[in-house]
């Protein structure tokens, strides 16, 4: 198999793209692809400093080490979720990758956070898939993080594979509010939120996966304990399986839903906002999602010892 | 060959001389969902595999919400 660009030998395949690379040529080609989606949805610009949430995984490590090739301003967060050995690997690899190449990471664990939950708690205690719980947690830290280190925008890792099994859920279900703000680029809606955005929306695990493997980044490759039966590999899977069959699938599902389906279901702005009585962030009622969780924990804990 | 499929870490033997595509198949495997390693250097389908080989399949796929 030969290259695509060079002709020399390939040793990275692509059946989406019908095309294969060698690893030059590949790195080049993930590069370009992260750089135009930044450009051609106004992500952001290199005048602007850009807040990287990091986790330790292939993508997230490997949009960091993109956005820092291409000459962005960049510093780290990771969020240390409680989750165990896992959690602790998480760190450990992300907290090497920026030491390594000297860059800024900041780091909040949430078991030293004010409120002092880590995500198995939350989970249990309130009965939640722990990855809903996880959403939650994370939205609000990063919000937070964000806002208060003066960044004008949040960057994260989802990949293709993510948008589109998120599309086919949201669609499954015709969640219309979702469905409205499934963008590359969310602006804020409130002045104490910032613009959220994926650069990697065009790129699927394998590249991220092969771009991360070629470029030498050490990172976690066990999955979250808690992921196991989560519905959104279900919907993977099932993704996976048409693009077997007809590779490109995933790639047109979400490019063309971008293009020509979600305008139609951007129906105007959101009600506006106001803030959390709790903690102060955007909210649409009194208190924000990550605060009424916070509160489910404290009335459960309390349930819990009125009938011990 | 020894194969090792990450991140499960389980171990497994295969004989004989194999196009890496097919043996992937042969595994129940869907390609493009997993690296196929062998060193510090990835496989594409059309390459061969003997017993000689040590390799590693590294699944691709990350999951929960985020």
């Amino acid at each position: 198999m030969k290259c695509k660009r060079c002709k020399e030998k390939a040793t990275v395949q692509l059946r989406s793209h019908n095309a294969a690379f060698c690893k030059p040529c590949f790195i080049f080609f993930f590069q370009r692809t992260v750089e135009r989606a930044i450009d051609r949805e106004h992500m952001f610009t290199r005048d602007e400093r850009v807040l990287v949430a990091v986790s330790g995984g292939k993508d997230s490590l490997a949009l960091w080490d993109v956005l820092i090739d291409l000459g962005y301003q960049t510093e780290g967060l990771y969020l240390g979720l409680g989750i165990g050995t896992y959690s602790k690997a998480s760190e450990q690899k992300t907290r090497a990758f920026a030491e390594q190449r000297g860059l800024t990471l900041r780091v909040v664990a949430l078991d030293e956070t004010e409120d002092n939950l880590a995500i198995p708690e939350v989970a249990a205690t309130t009965r939640r898939p722990p990855c809903s719980a996880c959403g939650t947690f994370k939205r609000h830290h990063f919000d937070r993080a964000a806002l208060d280190g003066g960044f004008p925008v949040l960057a994260t890792g989802h990949n293709l594979d993510d948008e589109a099994a998120r599309l086919l859920g949201n669609v499954l279900h015709w969640q219309l509010p979702y469905l409205a703000k499934q963008l590359p680029v969310l602006q804020p809606t409130h002045p104490r939120f910032v613009r959220k955005v994926r650069p990697l929306f065009r790129t699927s695990e394998l590249e991220s996966a092969t771009y991360a493997f070629l470029r030498g980044i050490d990172y976690v490759v066990d999955e979250c304990p808690n992921s196991h039966g989560a519905t959104q590999l279900v919907y993977k899977d099932l993704l996976n399986r048409l693009e077997h069959t007809m590779p490109g699938s995933k790639l047109a599902f979400l490019t063309d839903f971008l293009n020509r389906g979600q305008p139609l279901f951007a129906a105007g702005p959101d009600g506006a906002l106001g803030e959390c009585e709790r903690c102060g962030m955007p909210a649409a009622g009194e208190l924000c999602g990550y605060c009424r969780l916070v509160a489910e924990v404290g009335r459960r804990r309390a349930q819990a010892v009125a009938h011990s | 060959m020894q194969i090792r499929l990450e991140p499960q870490g389980k171990q497994i033997t295969v004989s004989g001389r194999k196009r890496v595509g097919d043996l992937v198949q042969s595994l129940g495997i869907l390609a493009g969902t997993v690296m196929v390693i062998r060193g510090d250097e990835l496989l594409t389908d059309d390459e061969f595999v003997d017993d000689t080989d040590s390799i590693e399949l590294r699944a691709v796929i990350s999951g929960g919400v985020a």
